[in-house]
């Protein structure tokens, strides 16, 4: 095995560079280390100007994502010996505007999140003397999935109708609607429903499957929003026949 | 502050694998509806009479009517393999309070497929 | 609760029921009728035995959901392509018109083959 692979690294200075350009760092090929830990090399050693995001080094921050020879992925999770000989393309996250280097812009998912109110919502609080809300394990299956997301957007960066339609609320938003959705405790989906079957929500996706495919947490956000859809429509389908009930 | 955004190219659809399947996917559709007017041509044949049916016949042999065909089936087969695919993801299918497994699902779709086909078939060659 | 009222949900059925039927009942037709008859695979029914099946009005029925709802799907996902697939979403108007108008247009004549047999 060489002891030395080739990452070809997008750079871009704002203000400087009208477009990214790839500049080839020399790492170490060591059987344990992720890309960010090549990354890292380039950056103590080879090169400081270097700017990229990440935290956690294990996959539950979701701060490191990055496009990997065209494909979204969480750097911490991908080894440099799985891209031997190389070379290995690193670019920013595709479909976020890109603010220097491999470091994205993700405000407008910050902005979406919270339209979705992803947390408990309740008509009416039980005091704090009663309790938790008690769930069974079964109640906890129906959503539980959907809980795993770590908002490392991989799947708004793999999803072609956000990038053609930045309106898009897009997969994540979308699939943690659905986790409160399905949540026993929860009571709030009438409030969510505006929202997600707005044109702007569900019903701009076309199933196209690649946010479940890059998923690095094994959660199904195609599959939450096709969900959504016949539970929206059948909804829709009640309110037409009995336009007088109250839900 | 001045920010970089990639462009989106008009045929984007062509930078992976998993999109252009995407979108041969939905391109059956229109394959779907090619078979809709192919229906009726032959229901309006059969209607008119034993002679316009023969016609039809013929007309359905010409290599270029078969070529069409060959194509719209190889279309509608990858409909039926992506329909029922995606189907359990966006069904949840509960037996006394289990979730049925989405393979379970499948079968299923495949097992109507099966027995219509061969209703149809019957009642057509019969 | 103040939904906009919007005719997705409605559209999104057509096209997901027009999807399951079209994968149910459009393979063994299509096998049959554009297939295997003219390649001479199978021997071709006689126009009485077709014209008694197709007569019966349980089939024009059947024929009749099948179209409509085949129609719908069509129209449905070629509206989305034509707005993802190659971006004319700026021409969303004449693309409903064309998409869905087609598939009421396509219905009627369906509905007026299917009644005069």
């Amino acid at each position: 095995m060489a002891d030395e692979i080739t990452l070809e690294v997008a750079r871009y200075r704002p203000g400087v560079d009208t477009e990214p350009v790839l500049q080839s760092y020399q790492v170490p090929l060591r059987e344990h280390w992720a890309i960010l830990d090549g990354l890292t090399y380039v950056k103590d050693q080879l090169d400081g100007t270097l700017s990229f995001r990440w935290s956690c080094r294990m996959g539950i921050c979701g701060s490191c994502g990055m496009t990997v020879n065209g494909e979204p992925q969480l750097t911490c999770a991908t080894f440099l010996t799985d891209y031997a000989p190389g070379p290995i393309r690193v670019e920013p996250l595709r479909n976020f505007p890109v603010l220097r280097d491999l470091v994205v812009d993700i405000d407008d998912f910050m902005t979406k999140l919270p339209k979705v109110t992803p947390w408990l919502v309740r008509d009416v609080h039980s005091p704090v003397e009663e309790g938790e809300y008690l769930q069974t394990p079964e109640e906890l299956d129906e959503y539980k999935q959907f809980s795993m997301c770590i908002n490392c957007m991989l799947c708004y960066s793999a999803c072609p109708v956000y990038s053609l339609e930045p309106d898009f609320l897009g997969p994540a938003a979308i699939a943690l609607a659905q986790r409160y959705n399905l949540d026993s405790r929860d009571e709030g989906a009438d409030e969510r429903r505006a929202v997600l079957s707005s044109p702007e929500g569900i019903w701009a996706c076309t199933f196209v499957g690649e946010c479940s495919a890059v998923c690095p947490k094994g959660v199904d956000p195609a599959g939450a929003i096709q969900r959504y859809k016949l539970t929206a429509a059948t909804q829709s389908i009640k309110d037409l026949l009995m336009p007088r009930s109250k839900r | 502050m001045s920010v970089y955004q990639r462009p989106i190219h008009l045929f984007w659809w062509l930078e992976r694998r998993s999109y252009v399947v995407f979108v041969l996917r939905e391109l059956s559709s229109v394959f779907v509806a090619w078979f809709v007017v192919f229906l009726l041509l032959l229901v309006n044949a059969i209607s008119d009479g034993a002679a316009s049916y023969q016609r039809f016949l013929d007309w359905s042999g010409q290599w270029w009517m078969v070529a069409i065909n060959v194509v719209a089936m190889l279309f509608v087969l990858l409909h039926v393999v992506t329909w029922f695919g995606l189907a359990p993801r966006a069904m949840v299918i509960k037996v006394r309070g289990l979730r049925v497994p989405p393979r379970q699902i499948v079968a299923a779709h495949y097992l109507a497929w099966l027995v219509l086909s061969g209703a149809v078939a019957w009642l057509v060659l019969r | 609760m103040n939904h906009r009222r919007s005719p997705e949900p409605f559209l999104w059925m057509l096209f997901s029921s027009g999807g399951m039927v079209a994968a149910l009942m459009v393979p063994i037709l299509l096998f049959l009728f554009g297939l295997a008859f003219p390649l001479g695979l199978l021997s071709a029914p006689s126009h009485a035995h077709l014209y008694a099946v197709v007569h019966n009005p349980l089939t024009r029925l059947v024929l009749f959901g099948l179209c409509v709802l085949a129609l719908f799907h069509w129209a449905h996902r070629f509206r989305y392509t034509l707005y993802d697939g190659l971006q004319l979403k700026r021409y969303a108007v004449p693309i409903v018109v064309l998409c869905y108008g087609g598939a009421v247009v396509g219905s009627v004549i369906a509905a007026g083959l299917l009644l005069t047999v």
